[in-house]
C-alpha cells in the first residue's frame, strides 16, 4: 500500500476514506502496543475527518492527500493534540496551534492518525532516548528503528500510515528511514518551514517526509513545502511539482559522486550494497565519478557543538513557569527552574544542554561556538566544490543496519557514529534522501543516501526514483506480513 | 560638586516604540488591557513558534538612528541573550549584539550656561521587553501583555561630567524621539526607561574611577537628583579613602538616596549568540532614503523655518520647539490669528507662564489654540484692548470658554464707534467746565484726566487710542 495506490483505489471508489482509515485504526491498536510507535492516537477524530471526507469524494482531484493517513512525529504541534516531543517536561503538553507543515497536509485531505515516538526533544539516534520507551524497528522487534524519528519510521513499516513526518537536524528522518527499509527526505534548509516544530538546533532542524516510494515523499514534499510568512529563515525559492518531475526520470549523463575516503571503515555488507546500487546506476546510464569533502571528516566535531550551543538556549523555555512539567512545593523561584528542568530532561538532554551552555560562555564562545561555524562554512564549501563536479552525491546513510535496543545506550560515542554520513548534509542546508537498497545477511534494510544541491529537490527526487525504478518494489518486514 | 572631582556619566536608554504590533508576533502593542490578553504562542515562547522581524518597528528604529544623526548598518544581527527569570518566557531575549543597527550618533545639547555640549552615541540596537511580574501576597503572577514589546537601546558615550548634562541629554533624546514619533517619552508610564553608569575621578586623573550602575530614575524629576547624591556618595567614599565596589544601585525616590540593587556585579554570563531564527537585518540605502523622506520634521529644522518664516528670534524660535506639542500649538495660533509675532508673545509669556504656575503640560492646556488664535485676532481688529484681553485670557484660562463668549457675558466690547464716544466727551467736558479752562489756559496734562473721565463713562470699554484724538480735538 501506498500513497500513489490509495488515491487510485479512491477515485475507482473501491473503498471509502471512512473504511480505509478505520483499517488504520485497528491496526494501530492492534500493532502499536508491541511497537510502541505512537504515543497518541486520537481515533474518533481521525474517523470524523475520515468520514467528511466519505461525502466530498467529487473533491478529490482538489486534495492531493485525500484520505491519506498520516503520523507525525511528536515535536509536531497539532492543534488540540500533545506534544511531549519524547518528553517528560512536556508530557502533558497540548498543542494551543498547528504547525505550518501539518496545517498545509490536513488541508490537502491528508488525516492525522496519531503522534509518534521520538527521541527526546530529537536528540538520539535509536529512539532510546524517549521519555515514553523507544519504538521497535518492525523488521526486528529487538532492534532500534532508528532516531530521532523513529516513530514515524516504524509506524510506517508497520504500515500504520501511508505517510509520516520527521525532523532531521543531523540524520533524524534519513537513518531511521535507512533502518527501517523506507524512502526518507531531508529538504533543503529553509524549503518546508519550522514554524510549530519544537525546535532542536535551529540552523540545522528540517521538516520532511518519510514514504514508501519516492513518488510518496515527493507527493508530502510538495504539498508541505513552500515560503511561510511565520518563518523567518523559510525561503521563498518557488516549489516545484516534485512528482511530476518524476514521470520520466532518468539518470542518463547524470553524474553522481563518491568520495572514496569516506567509504573506508564502512560495514562490508552495507558497502556491498551501497556499490550494488552504484552498478545499477550506472547501468542506468549515469557516470559515477571521484569527488572529495575534505573537511567532512570534522562534521562530527563541528555538529556536536553548535548542535547543543542552540539547543541549550532553545530548550530554556522548559522552565517550569508558563507551562510544562512544574516542580512541587517549590521554595522559590529559583527551584521552579533548577528542579522543574532537573525532574523534566532526561540525560541526554541534560548533557547537550550542559555542553552548549559550556560552549557558548565567556572565554570559550570564540574557541567552540564561533570555530565550529567556520568549519561549518569549509564544509559547506566542500559540498559546492563538489558540486562543480557531479550532479549528487551518493553514500550509504548509516554505516550500519538496525542494531539492537541497549546496544550501543552505554556509550554516547558510538552512537553518534550513527549520524556520520547525515551530518554533514545539514551542516551544509543540503536535501538529501535515503531509500533502501538491500538487505543484509540478517534481513535488515540497508539505505542508500543520495544528496543533492541546495533547493535542488526535484533532480534529486528524479535519481532517486530512476534508482527505485531500476531496484524494484522492496520488500515489507515480517510485522506488515502478519508476523507481529 | 567638589572641585577637585569629575564624574563621569554614561546613559543607557530604553524607549518603547510607537507600533501597533509587538517586535517579533502580530500581538497589539497595548497597555492597560487586563493580563495576558495580547499574547500568542510566539510572545508567550511557546514550543515551535518562530519570531518574525516587524517591519514598522525597523522603519521606527531607522527614524531613530536618522534623528540621532547615527550610522545605519546595511546589516545587523539579531542575538540571544540567555538568562533565566520568570518574565522571559523563552528564556532569552532577543536582542543585538556585536552588530546592532546603528553605530556613532551623537545629539547637541543646550546647557544652562547657555552653551552647547556634543553628547556621543555609541550605538542603538533593537530587541524586545519581557513582561511584567506582579506580587501578590505570596503568590507572583506573569502579565506577558508586554513580553515582545519592541524597544530601542540608545548608549551614550560616557561623554556627560555632571547631572545638569545628564538631564539636558535626557531631554533633548526624549524630545527628538518624540518629534520622530518613535516613542512617547513618559519615564512615569516606563516607556522611557534610563539606567546611569557613573564614575567619579580626581580633576586631571586619567583613567576612570569604579563605574556604579544605578537604575530606577522613573521620572524626569529624580534625574539630576539621583546622579547628584550618586556623584557625591562617591566622592565621599574616596575622601575617605574607602573603595567603590562596582554594583548595581537603584534610586529609592521615598528616601532621596541611591541603595543596593545587586551585590556586587555578579558576573553574569548572557551566552550571546546570533539568533538562528532570524536572517540577518538588511536595511538597504533606499529604505534609509524612504523613511527619510517620510520623516516629521525634526527640532533644527523646525527652528530655523520659525525663524525664517515667523520672523521669529532665536531664542523665541528655540522656546516654541522644545516640544513638537508647543510648536504645533503656537503653530496654530499664529497660522489662524495671522499675527505670528503676537502669537508668540501670547504663547511664552501668558500661557507657558500659566501653564508652569499650574504644572500642566501644553497638551493639558484649558485654552486651546483656535480660542487663543480668536483672542489675538480681537485685539489686531481693535475689537478689544490689550489690557482687556488680559482680563479675558485669565478667564479662558479658568472657564475654557471661547473668547468671544467672555467678552459678551462681560460686556467687554471695545468701543470704537467715534459717535459713541463723542457724546460721551461732550458729557465729561459739560460736566468740567473748571478743568476745561485751565486746560485751555495751557495746562496741557490735563488731558490725560479727560481721557479717563471718557473711559470711566464708557466703563473703560472705549478704544483708548481713538478716545485720545477725539478728546484732543474737542479740548481745542
Amino acid at each position: 500500500m501506498n500513497i500513489k495506490g490509495t488515491l487510485d483505489s479512491y477515485r475507482k471508489k473501491e473503498f471509502k476514506p471512512s473504511e480505509f482509515i478505520d483499517g488504520i485504526l485497528n491496526a494501530i491498536s492492534k500493532k502499536n502496543p508491541s511497537l510502541n510507535a505512537f504515543l497518541e492516537v486520537r481515533p474518533e477524530e481521525s474517523r470524523g475527518k475520515a468520514l467528511e471526507l466519505d461525502r466530498r469524494l467529487n473533491e478529490i482531484d482538489h486534495l492531493p492527500l485525500f484520505g491519506i493517513p498520516i503520523a507525525v512525529k511528536d515535536n509536531f504541534l497539532v492543534r488540540g493534540w500533545r506534544a511531549t516531543a519524547g518528553s517528560r517536561i512536556l508530557a502533558n503538553y497540548e498543542s494551543p496551534y498547528s504547525a505550518t507543515s501539518v496545517e498545509r497536509l490536513e488541508a490537502a485531505g491528508a488525516i492525522v492518525v496519531g503522534k509518534t515516538n521520538c527521541d527526546e526533544f530529537a536528540m538520539g539516534s535509536s529512539n532510546e532516548n524517549s521519555a515514553f520507551g523507544p519504538a521497535k524497528n518492525p523488521w526486528d522487534l529487538q532492534r532500534v528503528p532508528g532516531g530521532s524519528s523513529g516513530g514515524s519510521a516504524a509506524a510506517l513499516a508497520a504500515g500504520l500510515c501511508l505517510g509520516s513526518l520527521g525532523t532531521d537536524t543531523g540524520g533524524s528522518i534519513r537513518q531511521p528511514a535507512s533502518l527501517c527499509g523506507l524512502v526518507g527526505l531531508k529538504p533543503s534548509y529553509g524549503r518546508v518551514s519550522r514554524y510549530g516544530i519544537v525546535a532542536f538546533a535551529s540552523s540545522l532542524d528540517q521538516v520532511g517526509p518519510f514514504g514508501h516510494t519516492v513518488w510518496d515523499a515527493a507527493r508530502i514534499l510538495e504539498i508541505m513545502a513552500g515560503y511561510d510568512s511565520k518563518d523567518a529563515t523559510s525561503s521563498r525559492t518557488v516549489v516545484p511539482k516534485y512528482t511530476e518531475a518524476l514521470a520520466n526520470a532518468s539518470v542518463k549523463n547524470i553524474a553522481i559522486g563518491i568520495d572514496q575516503k569516506w567509504l573506508e571503515g564502512l560495514d562490508e555488507e552495507v558497502r556491498r550494497a551501497f556499490d550494488k546500487a552504484l552498478q545499477g546506476l550506472r547501468e542506468k546510464g549515469a557516470k559515477i565519478v571521484d569527488i572529495s569533502l575534505p573537511h567532512a571528516c570534522y562534521s562530527l566535531s563541528v555538529y556536536y557543538l553548535i548542535a547543543p550551543c542552540e539547543a541549550s538556549s532553545n530548550l530554556a523555555r522548559y522552565d517550569g513557569v508558563h507551562y510544562g512539567h512544574r516542580t512541587k512545593h517549590p521554595k522559590d523561584s529559583e527551584e521552579v527552574f533548577f528542579k522543574s528542568r532537573g525532574e523534566g530532561f532526561g540525560t541526554e538532554v541534560k548533557l547537550r544542554i550542559m555542553l552548549g551552555t559550556y560552549a557558548l560562555s565567556a572565554g570559550y564562545y570564540d574557541a567552540f561556538y564561533l570555530k565550529a561555524n567556520q568549519v561549518r562554512k569549509l564544509i559547506q564549501k566542500d559540498f559546492e566544490d563538489a558540486f562543480q563536479l557531479c550532479h549528487c552525491i551518493a553514500v550509504p546513510t548509516s554505516p550500519t543496519t538496525a542494531f539492537k535496543l541497549g546496544e550501543r545506550t552505554e556509550d554516547p560515542l558510538t552512537m553518534y557514529l550513527s549520524d556520520i554520513y547525515t551530518l554533514p548534509v545539514n551542516l551544509a542546508g543540503l536535501p538529501g534522501v535515503s531509500l533502501p537498497c538491500g538487505l543484509d545477511s540478517k534481513n535488515l534494510p540497508i539505505g542508500l543516501q543520495l544528496i543533492g544541491k541546495n533547493f535542488e529537490e526535484s533532480s534529486l527526487l528524479q535519481v532517486a526514483q530512476a534508482y527505485e525504478s531500476h531496484r524494484g518494489v522492496f520488500p515489507e518486514p515480517l510485522a506488515v506480513r502478519g508476523g507481529t | 560638586m567638589n572641585d577637585k572631582y569629575e564624574a563621569i556619566i554614561g546613559l543607557e536608554v530604553h524607549a518603547q516604540l510607537l507600533t501597533r504590533s509587538k517586535m517579533f508576533c502580530t500581538c497589539a502593542n497595548h497597555f492597560g488591557a487586563d493580563p495576558n490578553t495580547h499574547v500568542c504562542p510566539v510572545c508567550t515562547g511557546q514550543p515551535g513558534s518562530l519570531p518574525v522581524i516587524n517591519q514598522s518597528a525597523v522603519e521606527l528604529g531607522i527614524r531613530a538612528a536618522l534623528a540621532l544623526h547615527g550610522n545605519i548598518s546595511e546589516e545587523s544581527v539579531f542575538a540571544r541573550k540567555n538568562y533565566f527569570y520568570p518574565d522571559l518566557p523563552k528564556g532569552y531575549q532577543i536582542s543585538q549584539y556585536e552588530r546592532p543597527f546603528c553605530n556613532d550618533g551623537h545629539l547637541i545639547v543646550r546647557l544652562k550656561s547657555g552653551g552647547e555640549k556634543r553628547i556621543g552615541i555609541t550605538r542603538v540596537h533593537f530587541e524586545e521587553d519581557a513582561g511584567k511580574l506582579v506580587h501578590q501576597g505570596n503568590e507572583t503572577l506573569v502579565n506577558l501583555n508586554r513580553a515582545g514589546v519592541p524597544l530601542i537601546e540608545i548608549v551614550s558615550q560616557p561623554d556627560m561630567r555632571n547631572s545638569h548634562e545628564a538631564g539636558q541629554y535626557l531631554r533633548t533624546l526624549r524630545t527628538l524621539l518624540r518629534y520622530a514619533e518613535v516613542c512617547d517619552g513618559n519615564m512615569e508610564e516606563g516607556n522611557f526607561r534610563c539606567d546611569a553608569n557613573i564614575s567619579v575621578r580626581r580633576e586631571g586623573q586619567k583613567e576612570f574611577g569604579t563605574k556604579v550602575e544605578l537604575k530606577n530614575i522613573n521620572s524626569f524629576r529624580f534625574v539630576e537628583k539621583a546622579i547628584d547624591y550618586e556623584i557625591g556618595r562617591q566622592i565621599e567614599l574616596v575622601e575617605k579613602g574607602e573603595k567603590i565596589i562596582q554594583e548595581t544601585r537603584g534610586w529609592n525616590s521615598a528616601k532621596n538616596v541611591t541603595e543596593v540593587m545587586r551585590e556586587k556585579e555578579e558576573a553574569h554570563d548572557y551566552r550571546y549568540f546570533p539568533e538562528p531564527d532570524l536572517p540577518p537585518l538588511v536595511i538597504s540605502i533606499q529604505w534609509q532614503r524612504e523613511v527619510e523622506k517620510a520623516m516629521p520634521e525634526m527640532p533644527e529644522a523646525k527652528r530655523e523655518r520659525f525663524k525664517n518664516i515667523y520672523g521669529l528670534s532665536d531664542y523665541d524660535a528655540a522656546v516654541l520647539t522644545s516640544s513638537r506639542e508647543l510648536a504645533d500649538y503656537f503653530e496654530m495660533v499664529a497660522g489662524q490669528s495671522k499675527n505670528p509675532k503676537g502669537s508668540a508673545n501670547w504663547v511664552m509669556n501668558e500661557l507657558l507662564g500659566k501653564l508652569n504656575a499650574s504644572g500642566q503640560e501644553i497638551e493639558e492646556s484649558p485654552v486651546s489654540a483656535e480660542y487663543l488664535a480668536e483672542l489675538i485676532s480681537k485685539i489686531d481688529s481693535n475689537e478689544i484692548s490689550g489690557k482687556m484681553a488680559k482680563t479675558v485670557f485669565e478667564e479662558m484660562f479658568e472657564t475654557k470658554k471661547s473668547p468671544g463668549l467672555i467678552i459678551k457675558e462681560k460686556g467687554l466690547t471695545q468701543i470704537s464707534d467715534s459717535s459713541v464716544l463723542e457724546a460721551a466727551i461732550q458729557k465729561v467736558i459739560a460736566a468740567n467746565p473748571e478743568q476745561l479752562k485751565d486746560y485751555r489756559a495751557g495746562k496741557v496734562k490735563l488731558l490725560g484726566f479727560f481721557v479717563g473721565q471718557v473711559m470711566k463713562e464708557t466703563q473703560g470699554q472705549g478704544n483708548p487710542a481713538l478716545i485720545n484724538d477725539l478728546v484732543k480735538k474737542a479740548l481745542e
